[in-house]
């Protein structure tokens, strides 16, 4: 950038994203829901720093309220699913009161059925994708779960572009642990000597990435 | 018959599993190095607890060992993997059970080599293929069992693929699991097809122990229903 004004840059880049990314994700339970017939899909976070899910999307009859609410990130049907990276379908959650529960706690509903599924973005689980109380058929088909896996890996998708968004965001805001680089355009922005300094950024670059 | 559960933990005095030999966890210790030590949490999810009831089901005289590596909080989990499942090989054990998977490369390697060294120490290592579209690991690898899912309605019944990377297709659609507080529920998932194929694995090397795991890889590819049969 021969003027380059960093910050404002990033800003054209994440401005407005975060509510673009919600109604992607908003966009892909409802889709869920749909293509299953369910009565209800959600998308949970995994904050790793809490160690909770929190409810990022939701289709169905329901508060959207729910959203932003938390559970804890290894318990339940969700924990299942994301401390074995494997998805998960129970046809029948009636016979163990217990469990029903805890999807409850999860949901906000209690289901008859559920699908659970790990959100995977390359090395990292992000969340979980769920759907509730699709119409019963005889014999549960692969297909199925194989279409609930591509679904799966949309929303994965999404949910990691969501959280580069929010982590942009914080960077520009001053906060979080990358508000330093924030920091450092704004700095460089400021020097008359760019030369100097972005030859000392790259020395940077090479020491990290060594 | 020795089989090890590498997993979530195994719930304790479950009625579908019964006797737990041995259950360790694996964490990370103040120095950062992975450290095995006995453990009595028996199951932070139940994903471990229902992979050892098939088992149980399917073999039950075997002795069944858990070594959780699965848990709450997700920092160091790979190296968490890695430790149980060198540790698991050392012990020797006859199976080892791995309804799990990482999909983190810089650990393919070393979990190749874990992998070749069961085989060459007559461990059956059996594998989760993932059914979803992401590359993950151990079951990528030919010196391991892997296993995917069929719909047919037989604990028994599993079938050769003549199309790998996954070798052999088990019983995983609507099966009766042992579920965390001593009940069971049906449900569907890969995670079940694997010990289905560790349980027939236990049964046939206890009446012919003698086997290696490239032998017995071969009588399964014999009495698969879609090639031999029963």
């Amino acid at each position: 950038m021969s003027e380059p004004d960093f910050n404002a840059a990033v800003a054209a880049g994440v401005l407005g994203a975060d509510d673009a990314y919600r109604a992607l994700l908003r966009s892909i339970v409802e889709v869920a829901r749909a293509i299953f017939s369910a009565q209800r899909a959600s998308i949970f976070l995994l904050d790793e720093e809490a160690d909770e899910l929190v409810w990022e999307a939701l289709a169905g009859e329901s508060e959207q309220g729910l959203v932003g609410s938390r559970i804890p990130s290894s318990t339940g049907i969700a924990g299942w699913t994301l401390v074995s990276r494997q998805p998960l379908v129970i046809e029948d959650l009636t016979g163990d009161p217990r469990f029903a529960r805890d999807v409850a706690e999860e949901t906000g509903y209690v289901p008859k059925g559920i699908m659970s599924v790990p959100l995977l973005a390359e090395e990292r689980a992000l969340g979980v994708l769920q759907v509730l109380d699709r119409p019963q058929r005889p014999g549960f088909s692969l297909e199925e779960m194989e279409l609930l896996g591509l679904f799966a890996n949309q929303a994965a998708i999404a949910l990691d572009l969501l959280q580069r968004s929010r982590r942009a965001q914080a960077a520009l805001a001053g906060t979080g642990d990358v508000a330093v680089v924030a920091r450092l355009a704004a700095a460089l922005d400021a020097r008359e000597d760019k030369a100097a300094a972005l030859a000392l950024l790259a020395a940077l670059e090479a020491v990290l990435t060594e | 018959m020795r089989v090890c559960i590498l997993d979530s933990g195994v719930e304790l005095d479950h009625p579908q599993v019964g006797a737990v030999a041995r259950s360790v966890a694996v964490t990370i210790g103040e120095d950062g190095e992975a450290v095995v030590a006995d453990d009595d949490a028996g199951d932070t999810c139940g994903h471990g607890t229902a992979c050892a009831g098939i088992i149980r089901a399917l073999a039950p005289d075997c002795e069944l060992f858990s070594v959780r590596v699965l848990g709450a909080g997700f920092t160091g989990s790979g190296p968490i993997l890695l430790a149980g499942l060198r540790w698991a090989v050392e012990q020797g054990y006859d199976v080892i059970n791995m309804s799990l998977s990482t999909t983190k490369r810089q650990f393919a390697e070393v979990l190749h080599e874990l992998a070749d060294t069961a085989y060459f120490n007559r461990t059956i290592l059996v594998a989760s293929a993932h059914n979803m579209p992401v590359e993950s690991y151990p079951w990528r690898f030919s010196s391991v069992v892997s296993v995917g899912s069929h719909a047919v309605a037989d604990s028994l019944a599993f079938f050769y693929n003549p199309d790998p990377p996954v070798e052999f297709f088990a019983r995983g659609v609507d099966v009766e699991l042992a579920w965390t507080g001593g009940g069971t529920i049906r449900a569907t998932g890969n995670s079940f097809a694997t010990p289905h194929m560790s349980g027939l694995c236990a049964l046939v090397r206890s009446k012919h122990p003698w086997l290696t795991p490239f032998q017995l890889k071969s009588v399964l590819h014999l009495i698969a229903d879609n090639v031999g049969g029963r």
